[in-house]
C-alpha cells in the first residue's frame, strides 16, 4: 500500500545509498587523471570577492610563467573581465560564467579543459567564483585548494566559513601592505586557521608589493616536484 | 545557494533510477558538518524535481550529528561545528560522523501492478 496517502497503489522501496555528489566526484576523478596524465598541477583558488585573486594570478603568471607553462580557468557569475586581465599577461585562459551558479563544478572544469587544452607539464590555476561557502563542497579534480583571505576582511573569517578553510592545503593572507591602515590581527587569524585546519600552511603575502611571493612560488614548485 | 546544485544532483540520480516510474518519497542523509541547510534543501528539492517523475515527492531528511575522535588521546566526542578541538586540548581530530551527504532510498510506484 502507498505510504503517502493510503491508496492501494503498490509502492516499491529502492535502496540507493549513494553519495549525493557521486556524479560530480566521478567527473572530478576523471579530470584528476587527465591532468595527471598530462603532468599538469591544478590549483583551485577560493576566496571572497575582492580578496585579490586575479591580481595575485597576474603577478604569479608574470613571475612563474617565464620558466613554466601556466594556464588559467576563470570562474565568475558574469562578465569576461577577469579572463581579459589574465589574457593581457599572454597566458592561455578560458572564462566560465556560471550565471546564477555560485561555484564551479567538475563538469565545468572538464568542458573548460577541452577548450583550453592547457600545456603539458605546466600549472593550471582555477579561479573559483568569489564565494567562501559553495565552492568548498565541489571537488573539481584539482591537486590542491588554496584559500585567499585579505587583511581588509575580518581575521575571524576562518571561523565564519570553516568549510572552505578546512579543505585548503594553503591559506594566503593577502594585502599585508595594507596592515598599517586596517585593524587586522595576523596572529589571531593564524590561530583561527589552525583551529579549523591544523595542517594548512599559511603565508602572509602582498600581490601588489611582492611580499612573500617567493614562498608562494616555492609552495607551487613543491607540488610539481611531488607529482 | 549550493543547495540548488545538490538538489539537482539528487533529482538527476533519483529520476535515472526511477526509469519513468513515479517517485513518491526520497530519503536523504545529511550530516551536521556539511554546510547544507535542510530548509533550503527542501525548497530547492521541490524546484529541482518540477516536471520530472519525482514532481511533488516528499523529501525525508535523516539528520546525522557531528562526532570526532582525538588522535592524541583517543577520546570520542560530539562536534557541533568544524572547530574540532578535543577536551584534552588537541586539535588533531578525525571527523567520524557528520559529513554524510547521501541519497538513502526512494519510494516509487510499482508500475507492474498498475492497470494501464
Amino acid at each position: 500500500m502507498c505510504g503517502t496517502c493510503g491508496c492501494d497503489q503498490k509502492i516499491e522501496v529502492v535502496t540507493l545509498e549513494q553519495k549525493v555528489l557521486a556524479r560530480n566526484d566521478e567527473i572530478a576523478e576523471a579530470n584528476r587523471e587527465r591532468l595527471a596524465g598530462d603532468g599538469i598541477v591544478a590549483v583551485n583558488l577560493m576566496s571572497s570577492p575582492g580578496s585579490g585573486k586575479t591580481t595575485l594570478l597576474e603577478r604569479t603568471i608574470r613571475d612563474v610563467g617565464r620558466d613554466h607553462p601556466v594556464a588559467v580557468v576563470e570562474g565568475d557569475q558574469q562578465t569576461p573581465l577577469d579572463a581579459e586581465r589574465i589574457r593581457r599577461t599572454g597566458c592561455p585562459v578560458v572564462q566560465i560564467n556560471t550565471g546564477a551558479g555560485c561555484h564551479l563544478e567538475a563538469q565545468m572544469l572538464s568542458t573548460a579543459l577541452d577548450r583550453l587544452a592547457p600545456p603539458r607539464d605546466g600549472l593550471l590555476f582555477v579561479e573559483n567564483v568569489g564565494n567562501l561557502i559553495c565552492p568548498a563542497l565541489f571537488d573539481l579534480g584539482e591537486r590542491e585548494r588554496v584559500v585567499i583571505l585579505s587583511v581588509t576582511e575580518g581575521a575571524d573569517k576562518p571561523l565564519k566559513y570553516p568549510h572552505a578553510f578546512a579543505v585548503a592545503g594553503l591559506v594566503l593572507i593577502n594585502k599585508i601592505d595594507l596592515l598599517p591602515y586596517v585593524d587586522f590581527d595576523v596572529a589571531e587569524c593564524r590561530r583561527h586557521v589552525a583551529a579549523v585546519n591544523p595542517k594548512a600552511a599559511v603565508l602572509e603575502v602582498s600581490a601588489t608589493r611582492g611580499d612573500a611571493l617567493p614562498a608562494w612560488y616555492a609552495w607551487l614548485a613543491q607540488l610539481s616536484t611531488l607529482s | 545557494m549550493h543547495e540548488l546544485a545538490i538538489a539537482t544532483n539528487i533529482a538527476d540520480a533519483v529520476c535515472e533510477r526511477a526509469a519513468g516510474r513515479p517517485v513518491h518519497r526520497v530519503t536523504v542523509r545529511i550530516g551536521a558538518l556539511t554546510a547544507v541547510v535542510p530548509e533550503a534543501m527542501r525548497w530547492c528539492f521541490t524546484l529541482a524535481v518540477e516536471g520530472t517523475v519525482a514532481d511533488g515527492a516528499d523529501l525525508e531528511i535523516e539528520h546525522r550529528a557531528g562526532a570526532g575522535r582525538c588522535r592524541a588521546c583517543g577520546a570520542e566526542f560530539p562536534c557541533a561545528d568544524l572547530i574540532l578541538l578535543c577536551p584534552c586540548g588537541s586539535a588533531d581530530v578525525e571527523v567520524t560522523a557528520g559529513r554524510e551527504l547521501q541519497i538513502v532510498s526512494m519510494e516509487v510506484a510499482d508500475v507492474r501492478h498498475l492497470r494501464l
